[in-house]
């Protein structure tokens, strides 16, 4: 495509390789993008169920999810909206582990994650799992705010952050893929930011 | 948080970038700029759907934003309305450079939950710049004769960080300025002050969906006298912008 007149960009690191293209570092902030309204999910009803194509449907409620080995995320996120959020910290549970406690049945190749709300989003399964997926409860060491999905949130780094399905409160395991909610509105069903898989359509 | 049943959708985003021509330039007080855009390829867009424009340097680099679409569908033209932001690369680079014949990458319509298709009932509620998308509603609305299903609320600290402001008070659209005392049709003056739910609650009256665009927090203190209002949290959709900290 051609070049913009008079553009020669302002917020680009130069040489940084942990930019995805067409990112930005968002420096300290931290951009919320959301389309619905922010919940107050009590911790003393909420649940977290894995179920779906696993061995043992499995529910755990906070106290027994916190009773887990922990597990914490140090790195980057990055946002569809183009926002990218370097040496973020999340402490919670890995997915393996919950994996580990329900087991998987072979022929499972995709979740469906569900929100309190309602909200959805898929992932291919292997996307989840070997280390690339965790369930959090603490953003920097401090209780993660609602707007940000607290209580509790998905939190798959390595894609675009809105299959990061805040208000977390179940993983479907199956056997076929089905659109979530971003997707079904015109969003990628995988996005990974290192490919651009923005919107339903990029490669 | 499910697609009303029923509900037309618009249809998927398209999927390739194109090139847009600004024909119109306009500078709207200090801070927004509004761009008219003739858009090769073009698909028809839904109230509520916005675009992606993408800047591109000589190297290589770009940086790209969305931004709602202010037009009506018919409007042979695109228009968007910019706020220019704090150090903002995109919007500054809108806001200062543009000019009447350049060419931008865009990709749109996107968009196919925060939409309005003119047969629901609803309320929106903007905040400054959240209100362009209630524009473009306004707008097909007036076209087609559906205003008494489309109440608009929008809410500024002064009036001139309120784009289209005249055009929305025609529309007969509550205006709320929260660091100005605004003079009202009888002769006495609106002071200063965030909406009320006194102001809210009666133009909630009857809707069947809410939409709600602004930053974080007037998101939530929105939903928040909606929600005192009586309306369903399911049937209100958002559209937030803006950092948190």
């Amino acid at each position: 495509m051609a070049i913009t007149r008079g553009f020669t960009g302002r917020d680009r690191r130069g040489g940084d390789d942990r930019l995805p293209p067409g990112q930005y570092d968002t420096g300290a902030g931290w951009p919320t993008l959301t389309a619905e309204l922010t919940p107050q999910v009590d911790v003393d009803t909420w649940t977290m169920t894995v179920d779906g194509l696993v061995d043992t449907p499995t529910t755990w409620d906070w106290r027994g999810v916190h009773a887990l080995p922990g597990s914490t995320y140090f790195g980057d996120i990055h946002c569809v909206t183009t926002w990218t959020k370097f040496d973020t910290t999340f402490t919670g549970v890995s997915v393996d582990t919950l994996l580990e406690i329900t087991g998987v049945k072979p022929e499972a190749t995709h979740v469906f994650a569900t929100s309190t709300t309602g909200y959805t989003t898929n992932l291919p399964l292997a996307d989840i799992t070997d280390g690339k997926a965790w369930i959090v409860w603490e953003f920097d060491g401090k209780p993660l705010t609602p707007e940000h999905g607290g209580p509790v949130r998905l939190l798959v780094p390595h894609l675009y952050f809105w299959k990061s399905a805040k208000w977390i409160t179940r993983l479907e395991l199956r056997d076929h893929d089905e659109q979530g909610f971003w997707e079904r509105n015109g969003y990628h069903d995988r996005g990974d930011p290192w490919l651009e898989q923005r919107y339903q359509g990029d490669a | 948080m499910t697609d009303a049943p029923g509900e037309v959708l618009p249809e998927p985003v398209a999927s390739s970038w194109t090139t847009a021509t600004v024909r119109e330039v306009e500078h709207v007080g200090a801070t927004f700029v509004k761009l008219r855009m003739e858009v090769a390829d073009r698909h028809d867009h839904v109230p509520g759907q916005h675009y992606v424009i993408r800047l591109r340097a000589p190297d290589g680099y770009t940086a790209q934003r969305s931004y709602s679409i202010a037009s009506d569908p018919t409007d042979p033209l695109v228009e968007v309305m910019i706020e220019c932001l704090p150090r903002g690369e995109v919007s500054g680079f809108l806001h200062d450079v543009v000019e009447v014949g350049d060419e931008l990458e865009v990709r749109g319509p996107i968009g196919r939950w925060f939409v309005w298709g003119g047969t629901t009932p609803s309320l929106c509620v903007a905040g400054g710049s959240g209100v362009v998308p209630f524009v473009s509603m306004a707008r097909y609305a007036r076209r087609t004769g559906t205003e008494p299903l489309m109440r608009i609320a929008a809410s500024a600290q002064t009036r001139d960080r309120l784009p289209y402001a005249d055009e929305l008070e025609e529309y007969g659209a509550f205006i709320a300025l929260t660091r100005e005392n605004q003079p009202l049709a009888d002769g006495s003056e609106r002071v200063a002050a965030h909406l009320y739910p006194d102001e809210l609650v009666p133009l909630a009256d009857g809707i069947e969906r809410a939409y709600v665009c602004g930053s974080v927090g007037f998101v939530s203190f929105v939903g928040r006298i909606l929600g005192e209002a009586g309306v369903r949290s399911d049937a209100v959709r958002v559209e937030q912008f803006g950092p948190t900290g």
